[in-house]
């Protein structure tokens, strides 16, 4: 008796939508160790329907196992820890396919480096600084998405590595509306001429949409200042003015919120400099094998140069907004119309495109383009270093603000640490504080090592504090539950992001300061 | 039966932070071998709320050495629960959330004692939610935070030089989730904010004006609230709309469907219906992992000293990268659930009448026609005219009698007071003292307040 998927997923589908729950349903995961940061990592994704997962380490259960991992129970002391986890997950959710392999990452990795390109994406947690270096590298050449997660006593890690990640349906909160308001087009212009703003009707005077209100009046300022919408403060505010002295009385909303959608019209013409990196991007020289995502940019182009005389397709939506019915239906179907016909001559551009480069032009199909029309102010390309690259020459500007400021700096401090317990790892084959007799011993091992780490980054008299040098020692490399909790959520909502291709992903290094709870992406 | 020995195997990465001593732990910590059996002992944590926080916060602090937990839901298990709430399966739709989240975390980690309450949080009494060393909530309304923030900073006392008195202070860790975003926060009545202390930060919810619904709709939302608000009564005067109801929900549907297309309007689904009806908020369960681990963590370290806390008020909000901030809010010290209340010292000769014109007169009240509540019992009510007849015969009666002939006790005046030169109406909290009488403090320097 299966749950019917539309129900048991609706609370999710009502974020990523139907598309966005087949990408998961497509995609195939691997979790290298699957102590608590790894396992829970699992847990949410097959929660949420991801098509399947594999399961890679090689320990047996252990007594410490019970005290952090909600997977394992004493049943499965001396048991493959792996095959007890997976068989675990799948009870959370039959409609995934869960596969264990029992082996540790560190030697599949040497010996079996093919593995990994089977996969959508790699969860690699708990990795020692050396093996994550040689999986980064497996993963870029067979362009296999990695996620890194580490959980270290009150500390822990989130990075993603991949070469590109591009994102069109970015979907962020508060996005400005595209109503166009300081370069109406014909049609809507006459719309708003139609439309006597004067009329003694007073149900219809306080129903007049402010999209009306503020393209006539915006007209009428032009009029009165050389062809000029408001800018300076000053006239922004002369501007409001003239929107108040047209109110017959106090009560008419529309007008209230005129005033407050004023500024709309003192947009400045043209495109973001976001989107205006990405369209001078050397990826638009497209050919045959660029991604979709960049003939689509090359054709946005084209488009801002030509019908769009500066400015991107018409979004196509208005906000709700005070106003008669039929006033709003119409300008809600003015809207889409352009939208639409933006959308056509994006289309011809792609097509166009296409061809040039040797492909079908059909090939990208008309509701792809209308998605990318709607989205196309909110585009997102995120590029990240590999971990070779950041570990060898991080950005230190900022890596030194990191440090001083004290909203950062235990977050800072602890991505030096982390990277020093594996370092004294490497040189004593165990992680400082693991025995309660050598606790001084390998605080002095570990600050040495930590500043070492320090001064050869180049980073010049950067402190870290000594207290918190002593509770990296203190954790002894302990797997907390609510942190692995953290961490693997964390780790598990941006594979949902690279996945599902919506939402933007971290670009950055996450780190996990479960001492004040000021966690911090680290841009490096 | 585990021995020690393993016992001690098994919490071996906890122990590292209980049994250690540390340099960034907040005062009073006690590292020990046995401090995890200590809390293991006397600590009783109560879990408000078996959902998508609830189950990830009982797993998070079984796993955290608490072994006495209780936790109270009223609700059943439903099928759109199962995408996140982890502890459950289809064949539990329809049981009590409480009692299968509190079987399933015991069935897994053993040791631990789960005792789950199957009702409202209202039910239970006073006593009940004074038993617990902590409490923290997994809840999905203002109104159900509001009643256990104000049960809990009803056992706060202030001593004479207004601070908090220690053993009186109930933690609450609270949690919340919406979608990608979410908040985890921490309240020390009397120190921190408490959760009427900043009710602003909870954004007002959007309802419609009527007028837009009936006269000049725009958009789905507003053909849908048509249907329900105003349709409904007109065709089923009487019968009250269900929302769990299939058949109901299906009538609002088409209903809606009839009046978007008689204005034009598009984009009328039968999962918006639901959506806006019921208010469903989008929920997945990395976001709730999220924030109930940083719940059990600050509960942790609270009960134990551990670590510093989180001071206090945590945001997520994993829609663009992942953006966490902290901020230090401070308290509402004329909070009227937390805060002390002003300090009004009197003879136990004083009748109530007298008292009340000391209310118009005291500098710092300044409530003219105050009516005064004791316990959530009337002792005078200024208006409606029946309460003022029902009361006004406790005008002559003695303030000493009227509370129950104790020391000292709290009151609710409300009235009106001027406010940015305003008439508005407040609400004020009081504390009372009795001159000479009960428990032997000498009052010489509060004197002067009243």
């Amino acid at each position: 008796m299966a749950a019917e998927p539309k129900t048991k997923y609706d609370r999710q589908l009502r974020i990523w939508g139907e598309q966005g729950q087949a990408a998961l349903e497509k995609a195939s995961i691997c979790l290298l160790n699957c102590g608590p940061t790894g396992s829970e990592a699992l847990k949410n994704l097959v929660l949420g329907g991801i098509g399947s997962i594999t399961v890679v380490d090689g320990s047996k259960v252990e007594t410490c196992d019970l005290g952090n991992n909600f997977m394992l129970d004493e049943q499965c002391l001396g048991q493959s820890r792996a095959k007890c986890v997976c068989s675990f997950l799948q009870e959370l959710n039959d409609a995934v396919k869960a596969k264990f392999v029992e082996e540790s990452p560190a030697t599949l990795i040497d010996s079996n480096p093919s593995f990994f390109a089977q996969f959508t994406l790699v969860i690699a947690t708990q990795l020692l600084e050396n093996i994550l270096l040689k999986l980064d590298r497996i993963c870029r050449k067979a362009n296999v998405i990695l996620v890194v997660a580490r959980s270290y006593g009150l500390s822990g890690l989130v990075r993603i590595s991949v070469k590109e990640h591009n994102v069109i349906e970015s979907k962020p909160d508060h996005f400005l509306d595209d109503l166009r308001l300081h370069n109406p087009w014909p049609e809507l212009k006459e719309f708003s001429k139609s439309i006597d703003l004067s009329i003694t009707d007073p149900v219809v005077h306080k129903h007049t949409p402010y999209i009306v209100i503020l393209i006539r009046l915006a007209e009428k300022w032009a009029d009165a200042h050389n062809g000029c919408l408001p800018s300076s403060r000053q006239e922004k505010k002369d501007f409001k003015d003239l929107i108040k002295a047209h109110m017959l009385n106090i009560d008419e909303e529309n007008y209230k919120e005129a005033m407050e959608a004023a500024y709309k019209v003192s947009t400045v013409r043209g495109i973001s400099s976001q989107i205006s990196q990405i369209i001078e991007d050397t990826s638009i020289e497209v050919d045959s094998s660029s991604p979709d995502f960049w003939v689509l940019v090359a054709a946005l182009k084209e488009f801002i140069e030509n019908e769009g005389d500066g400015e991107p397709p018409l979004e196509g939506s208005i906000p709700d907004m005070t106003s008669l019915t039929e006033y709003y239906v119409s300008l809600q179907k003015i809207y889409q119309a352009k939208a639409e016909s933006d959308c056509f001559a994006m289309e011809r551009h792609v097509r166009n495109i296409l061809k040039r480069i040797g492909r079908e032009p059909d090939a990208i199909s008309k509701a792809y383009i209308k998605t990318f029309c709607r989205n196309a102010r909110k585009l997102t390309v995120c590029r990240y270093h590999t971990i070779e690259e950041e570990l060898s020459s991080p950005n230190l500007p900022e890596l030194q603000k990191y440090l001083t400021d004290e909203d950062y700096c235990f977050a800072a401090g602890f991505y030096i640490l982390l990277r020093a317990v594996d370092r004294f790892a490497s040189n004593y084959n165990r992680f400082p504080g693991i025995f309660d007799s050598e606790l001084d011993e390998d605080m002095l091992r570990l600050k040495t090592i930590a500043f070492s780490i320090i001064s050869d980054s180049g980073l010049h008299g950067s402190s870290l504090s000594e207290d918190l040098i002593h509770e990296m020692c203190r954790f002894g490399s302990a797997e907390l539950h609510p942190v692995a909790a953290f961490i693997g959520g964390v780790a598990s909502q941006e594979v949902i992001k690279l996945v599902t291709r919506q939402f933007v992903p971290m670009t950055g290094t996450f780190i996990f300061n479960g001492i004040d709870q000021k966690s911090q992406v680290l841009a490096l | 039966m585990a021995d020690l020995s393993s016992q001690q195997g098994r919490w071996r990465d906890l122990d590292m932070l209980l049994a250690r001593p540390g340099n960034i732990v907040s005062n009073g910590f006690e590292p020990s071998p046995t401090l995890r059996e200590e809390i293991e002992e006397y600590v009783r944590v109560l879990v408000v709320g078996a959902g998508g926080l609830g189950c990830e916060l009982l797993k998070d602090l079984a796993l955290c050495g608490f072994k006495n937990i209780d936790v109270i839901d009223m609700d059943t298990i439903e099928v759109s629960n199962l995408n996140r709430q982890f502890l459950f399966r289809l064949q539990d739709v329809g049981k009590s959330k409480a009692e299968v989240a509190a079987k399933r975390v015991m069935e897994r980690v053993s040791g631990v004692t789960i005792v789950p309450h199957f009702c409202r949080i209202e039910d239970k009494d006073i006593e009940f939610y004074s038993d617990f060393s902590i409490i923290v909530l997994g809840l999905d309304s203002i109104e159900a935070r509001s009643y256990i923030n104000s049960v809990a900073c009803s056992f706060l006392e202030y001593d004479h030089d207004n601070n908090p008195v220690a053993e009186t202070v109930k933690p609450m860790v609270d949690g919340g989730t919406e979608g990608f975003k979410g908040h985890a926060r921490v309240i020390l009545p009397g120190s921190t904010p408490c959760f009427e202390c900043n009710i602003w930060l909870f954004p007002p919810q959007v309802k419609f004006p009527l007028c837009t619904l009936a006269e000049t709709p725009r958009t789905a939302a507003h053909c849908i609230e048509y249907a329900h608000l105003i349709k409904w009564d007109e065709v089923h005067s009487g019968k009250p709309f269900d929302a769990d109801d299939p058949e109901h929900m299906q009538w609002v549907y088409s209903e809606a469907l009839k009046r978007a297309e008689l204005f034009g309007i598009t984009g009328v689904t039968y999962s918006l219906t639901q959506g806006v009806i019921k208010n469903i908020i989008p929920a997945i369960a990395s976001t709730n992992a999220i924030v109930s681990a940083a719940c059990a963590l600050e509960a942790l370290k609270i009960i134990s000293g551990c670590s510093k806390t989180l001071s206090n008020y945590l945001t997520y909000n994993g829609l663009v990268g992942t953006h966490i901030k902290v901020t230090d809010f401070v308290k509402d010290k004329d909070c009227l659930v937390c805060g002390p209340g002003t300090l009004l010292e009197i003879e136990p000769s004083v009748t109530l009448y007298q008292f009340i014109e000391m209310l118009g007169k005291h500098p710092e009240i300044l409530l003219s026609k105050p009516s005064v509540t004791h316990q959530g019992k009337n002792l005078y009510m200024q208006s409606p005219p029946i309460l003022e007849e029902m009361t006004r015969s406790n005008l002559t009666l003695l303030m000493f009698d009227l509370l129950g002939k104790v020391s000292r006790d709290t009151l609710h005046v409300s009235g009106a007071c001027e406010k940015n030169g305003k008439k508005v109406s407040c609400l004020r909290k009081l504390r009372v003292v009795f001159r000479g009488v009960g428990d032997g403090m000498t009052d010489m320097d509060t004197a002067d307040r009243s």
